[in-house]
């Protein structure tokens, strides 16, 4: 069962490979002529003043766990749904509950504005 | 010895070498359907009606001046597009690109291996390459770059959300995980995914096409207020991988459309006995042009329809596609349930 996996692992060493090849092959065959201004950060010909890493909305923090959250849950339905013909109405009933309480925290969040984008 | 190294090697240079020239002729073809939506002609100076276009601009992409701004993180930034485009590629790993051929005496599946967890495989392995654009954006050290990989990042995880949830709904209509057995169990069932479960189907595409960066959710790329999204200070060969991830993912996000929901590579009516004449043209043609359809919508797509608001676009993913992917599902369970 193992050895379906061997494959996989030569497609990562292939992919590397070749990944790094081209960026060494192009950096043999490109030119070099670099001066200060080109070198540095675009922001629209205008020289920029601060560091990019500025503070960002919370928005996208927020955005993350609800993923953190979902994405977990979904993991758990990903078995059940695999060995559903042998649970039917048991395994529905178990996992109508576990929606159940997924579609309150889900409630709870539209509530408290967390899916609003402002 | 054989069976193990050496006919999964050769088979995944074929896949690698097919991608990469199904990328750079996806480019090309975009142009021209996008030329030709426009009543343009699009590339056509290299070679006839530009058809050596994706050489030129290989070759041009190879020469190119590799520039590492001086504030960037340099190593970093030299990663970035090898995470972004690692994961991409093996994704095709599982992908069932046709039935078995023989060969040589040989009986030789094509696809490259079959994983009981193959859908899993996808999804997570997939979703590995948001890490390329963060960290892409990060390690540029420039505004427009952090702003555009900030907001991807924030727009793939959503849909992932959405389309993991409605993927669950196909395995409960499969009853696996394995692609290959997902395209047998439509083979048995007599009938497209598509047909059983169209509700995933369209929430697959959407968020497909959300998950590519695709327009009309091209948000991380709008150039128009980013200039060039997340790889604006990327130039060169280290900007080139960034593209062909991209368009790589596009043709994962096709097939994988393909093999859940249009019957992978059987040919339609599987279960109809006059139409068997049609089982001349060999297994995988069909998964080229299915693969293919899909392609050609999602450049129709961005030909026609206009870019989505960024707050649109969250309330789409996040109050619109999970909860009917939830519905979808319950759905799912319960009629499963009264038809056994």
């Amino acid at each position: 069962m193992l050895s379906a996996y061997i494959p996989i692992a030569i497609f990562v060493v292939v992919a590397t490979g070749f990944a790094l090849f081209t960026l060494v092959f192009s950096s043999l065959l490109h030119s070099e002529k670099y001066n200060k201004v080109k070198l540095e950060p675009y922001e629209c010909g205008i020289e920029p003043t601060t560091g990019a890493r500025d503070r960002y909305s919370i928005r996208y923090y927020l955005v993350a766990m609800l993923f953190v959250i979902f994405d977990v849950e979904t993991v758990f339905m990903f078995p059940w749904a695999v060995i559903f013909d042998e649970l039917l109405l048991f395994g529905l009933i178990e996992m109508l509950v576990f929606i159940l309480i997924l579609v309150v925290g889900y409630y709870y969040a539209w509530q408290k504005g967390a899916l609003e984008w402002v | 010895m054989i069976d193990q190294l050496v006919i999964p090697l050769v088979k995944i240079l074929i896949v690698l070498n097919a991608t990469l020239v199904g990328v750079t002729y996806m480019v090309l073809l975009e142009r021209k359907v996008i030329a030709w939506t426009q009543s343009r002609l699009g590339p056509m100076r290299v070679g006839p009606y530009g058809a050596l276009q994706p050489i030129a601009d290989a070759l041009k992409l190879m020469i190119k001046e590799d520039i590492t701004p001086v504030r960037a993180d340099k190593w970093v930034f030299t990663a970035a597009p090898i995470v972004a485009m690692v994961p991409a590629l093996i994704v095709y790993a599982v992908i069932p690109f046709g039935d078995t051929v023989n060969l040589f005496g040989r009986e030789i599946p094509l696809y490259i291996t079959d994983i009981n967890v193959g859908l899993l495989y996808i999804v997570s392995v997939a979703s590995v390459g948001v890490y390329g654009i963060i960290l892409g954006g990060y390690a540029s050290n420039s505004k427009y770059p952090l702003l555009a990989s900030l907001r991807a990042s924030a727009q793939l995880i959503s849909y992932e959300v959405a389309i993991t949830l409605t993927l669950v709904s196909v395995i409960l209509v499969a009853g696996s995980l394995s692609m290959v057995s997902i395209v047998r169990a439509q083979e048995s069932a007599h009938v497209w995914f598509a047909f059983l479960q169209p509700i995933a189907f369209v929430i697959f595409f959407i968020g497909g096409l959300a998950e590519t960066n695709r327009s009309p959710f091209d948000m991380p790329e709008a150039e128009q207020e980013l200039t060039g999204g997340f790889h604006t200070e990327y130039s060169g060969m280290r900007f080139a991988l960034f593209f062909l991830a991209e368009y790589a993912n596009m043709i994962v996000v096709a097939s994988v459309a393909t093999t859940l929901f249009l019957g992978g590579w059987l040919r339609p009516f599987p279960n109809v006995a006059w139409l068997s004449f049609l089982d001349v043209i060999p297994s995988w043609t069909w998964f080229l042009v299915k693969s293919f359809g899909f392609l050609y919508i999602f450049i129709w797509v961005r030909a026609t329809l206009p870019r989505y608001r960024y707050d649109q676009l969250m309330r789409l993913g996040w109050k619109v596609l999970i909860p009917l992917a939830i519905a979808n599902l319950v759905i799912t369970g319960i009629v499963k349930v009264l038809l056994l």
